[in-house]
Order: C-alpha cells, then structure tokens, then sequence
C-alpha cells in the first residue's frame, strides 16, 4: 500500500510536493516527475472547486479541483443544486480498494 | 525508410462466446491466410499480437500453431488502442529494413481484464468508463449545448451502418427514439450511448512496398502515423477535447501531407457516442461544438463517410481487436471490396483509435 492510500485509510488526504521543484505531484507518487527526487507528503488546502458533476441512480458524482491543479472524483452531496466552480470541501475520505471521497458544498 | 502497406485483413465475427484468446487469433490468422493469395508461413518475419488478456507469450503461441517462426515475436497492450499500436510497432520494424513482412493480430474476450483502469487513483471510487464518459459528456453539453437527441443519432448511425456488417456484435436497427429511451445508466449516458466488450478477433498483414504485390493487386499505403500520450490519468483531461487525439491527429496529417478534408472515408473510437462528437471535432473535420450537426447531417442522408463498419457501438469492442478491425475496414474501403458498406470511390481514410478515457491516441493515414 502507498502513502497515499495508507493515509486515506486513516481518513487523511496528503498530496506529495517536490521540496526541491516546489511542484505538486499528482496522480500522487513517491518521486517528482521533474527531478525524480523524493516527495514530501501534506494535507491538502480545503475547499476545492468544483470542475463537473453527474448522477448515478440519483446518487451525485463529481470531479473536484484544489490547489489549482489536484483534480479527483468523489462523491457529492448538495443542498442546493450544484454551480461549477462553485467552493466545495471535503467531508469525507477513505480507502477500500480504490480512494474514496465526498465532497459538499462549502 | 520503406514504404509500408496492408496487403491483406480478416475479420472473426465479435460475439460473446466463451473461448480461449489464442484459439480466437488462431482463428484470425486461419482465415487471413485463406483470404490472402500466395501467403506462406515462411514469408512472415514478424508476427505481433494484440490483447489485454492476462495470458503470457501468446504471440510465440500463435505463431507455433500457425508454424510460423518469426524473427520477431512479442505482444502489444495499450488497452484500447493495442491494435493500433502493435500495427505501429510492426509498421516500423518494415519501414527501417528490420522486417519485410509482418501479421499483426489482434483479440479481446468478453470478459477482458483492460475494460477498467484500476492504477488511476484520481478516478477514486468511480473508475468505470461510465463514470469519465458522463463526464465529458456533461461538459460538452454545458459547453457547446449538445443535446440527448445529438448523441442519440451518433447511436443511430452506427447501429445502422453494423447492419450490412457481417462480424457487426449488435447489427439491429434502433430508432432515435429507442436510444433516448433505452436505459438510463447515469443522469448523462443510456446503455445505447456505449459500445460493449465483446469477443473477436481481427488481423491484418503488412508488407514492404516493393514486396506488397506479391499479396495484392491493390496495396493500401499507410501514409501518416501519429500517436500521442498526454497522461495516463483521467482527471487531466481537458473534458471538451481530447487533446491526444488532436496532436496525433497533426503528425499524422502532416507526414502524410494531407489535411481532414481530403479524408474520404473514417474509422473513430466511438467507445461512447460522446467520443464520436468530440473525435470528429478534434480530428478537424468539424468545428468545435458542431459535430452533432454534422452527425445528423450523415444520418439524414445515409452517409456511411464515418465509421462504415458501424463503429464501436455497432460492431462491438474487443479491445486489442478493434483497432486492427479498423484497419481491416478502411483497407477493405480502399480497395473497393466493402461491399454494402461501401463508400463512393475513397483515395483516402483515416483510422483513430484511443484508451483509457482518451489519455492516448493513435491516428493513422491510409491511401490507396
């Protein structure tokens, strides 16, 4: 199991950043694309925004953006109906096989 | 750097039958030879197969049950546009004198383990195509104003052009009306928006020009390759183009030194029928948010100018066949031989063949 994936089971979402490119690493991996050095892990900086969104049996599905270039699928739960690029936050977050998240609005 | 062409194709019928991948090539490459005049097994230097299937060192397989023994044998996966890529690779071997003659073959069983890419994270919990494909078509509709009715006659088309298509997984005829009521698999896409995984297979062979008459009276030049792989990760996409596509797109027609509108006749990934809108417009044969007018525009008038054979949707999707049966399909135009699916007098055609929620492309031209 990855960082990544291990800290998501513990309902933490860390990203990987380069120290030495300053760069976000993402789809996460434990080395920077740009100088293979290694990664360092942090939380991500809550809200995001929201890029799209559709349904599945009623139940909402979305693409969410932080940090002006993480983007990850996740659930959504809205009060009111949903405007892209409106905040939206993270509520949730795990791992049981593959990452999941939910996501509502701020 | 030699010329290359198709010299010869077959094609299995897609089904959802039950059966080992090797026997399904064997049974491409079987009829590929009965189909192809004055092929003998020694005349082939390279054979390169095609799949996702989990099973190991099929292409020394095939070639042993076919008795042929290569110089060059090995397996391509790319997902879904393995056939295209294993028929680059063999292009290239005869292109730089390493080979004179190559079979590329390609198959996939229903149950194919490439339908979903489980490294993606950024997917997290929604990593069927399904999910990515809602996706974009929310974002096209938002865009460009793309309606149900748009994608529905994409459907339409396909499933009509599959008709006069032998090997065609789902030749029935359905209305519009039908697609936009057939069921709802999300709040974006019906089940007749969708291709389905299939079994088949498809090969083709290839050949240096100056042997290429040895096989065929009419040789099918491929005249321009371009692939691009902008990420593996669906979420960088761009949800209104497909930017791999539209780079590949350039190289292909600038080493062919054509342009879309000298293409005649098209083979398109129309995994879902959202692809087939956003292809048609990232290859340049239309602008931006004006291919389901220009879809409409083929269907009104029984064009079959795009994906003849009936597409993705209409013939089916064995995935490391299916770039291959494209091949097959505008060689086959080029020549004339389509039969009912032919289009009038094609000089020029175009294949386009993609994976994993469009992150890599392959555009190839072919002339007759």
């Amino acid at each position: 199991m990855s960082i990544f994936e291990a800290e998501l089971k513990n309902g933490r979402f860390v990203i990987p950043e380069c120290p030495k490119c300053q760069k976000v690493i993402w789809p996460p991996n434990e080395s920077c694309t740009q100088c293979f050095g290694n990664t360092v892990w942090r939380t991500v900086n809550d809200p995001g925004i929201l890029v799209e969104y559709s349904s599945k049996d009623g139940k909402m599905f979305c693409i969410a953006e932080f940090e002006n270039s993480i983007r990850i699928m996740g659930a959504l739960y809205c009060d009111k109906t949903p405007i892209i690029g409106q905040k939206i936050k993270i509520s949730s977050c795990g791992f049981d096989k593959s990452p999941k998240f939910t996501f509502t609005q701020e | 750097m030699n010329k290359v062409a198709v010299v010869g194709y077959s094609d299995t019928k897609f089904s959802s039958d039950d059966i080992p991948i090797e026997s399904s090539m064997f049974a491409a490459v079987k009829l590929l030879f009965e189909q192809t005049p004055n092929l003998a097994q020694n005349d082939i230097d390279a054979v390169l197969t095609s799949t996702n299937d989990n099973k190991k060192y099929l292409s020394p397989i095939v070639s042993e049950m076919s008795g042929i023994t290569p110089k060059i044998s090995h397996n391509v996966e790319n997902l879904c546009n393995s056939g295209t890529n294993a028929t680059v690779s063999a292009f290239s071997y005869i292109a730089s004198g390493l080979a004179d003659v190559a079979l590329v073959v390609g198959a996939e069983r229903f149950d194919s383990p490439g339908q979903v890419l489980q490294w993606d994270d950024s997917r997290g919990e929604f990593k069927h195509p399904i999910f990515w494909a809602s996706m974009f078509t929310k974002a096209h509709k938002r865009k460009f104003g793309t309606t149900d009715e748009h994608l529905a006659y994409v459907s339409a088309k396909n499933h009509r052009n599959a008709l006069d298509n032998p090997t065609a997984y789902s030749p029935k005829k359905y209305t519009v009306e039908e697609i936009m009521n057939s069921k709802k698999l999300t709040d974006d896409l019906r089940l007749l928006d969708c291709s389905r995984p299939c079994t088949g297979s498809s090969a083709i062979l290839l050949a240096s020009e100056k042997t290429a008459k040895k096989f065929t009276d009419i040789p099918v030049l491929i005249s321009g390759i371009g692939q691009k792989t902008t990420s593996a990760s669906f979420t960088k996409n761009d949800l209104t183009s497909i930017e791999s596509t539209r780079l590949a797109a350039h190289d292909a027609f600038l080493m062919s030194k054509t342009s879309p509108e000298k293409i005649d006749v098209a083979e398109i990934h129309d995994a879902f029928t959202i692809c087939e809108l956003m292809v048609l417009e990232d290859l340049g044969f239309t602008q931006k948010g004006k291919a389901g007018q220009f879809v409409l525009d083929l269907y009104n008038t029984n064009n079959k100018k795009i994906n003849p054979r009936g597409g993705l949707i209409g013939a089916g999707h064995p995935l490391g066949a299916t770039g291959i049966a494209q091949i097959s399909e505008i060689t086959r135009q080029l020549q004339g031989k389509s039969g009912k699916k032919q289009t009038e007098n094609p000089k020029i055609g175009l294949v386009q063949n993609m994976s994993a929620a469009a992150t890599s492309s392959t555009v190839l031209i072919l002339e007759s």
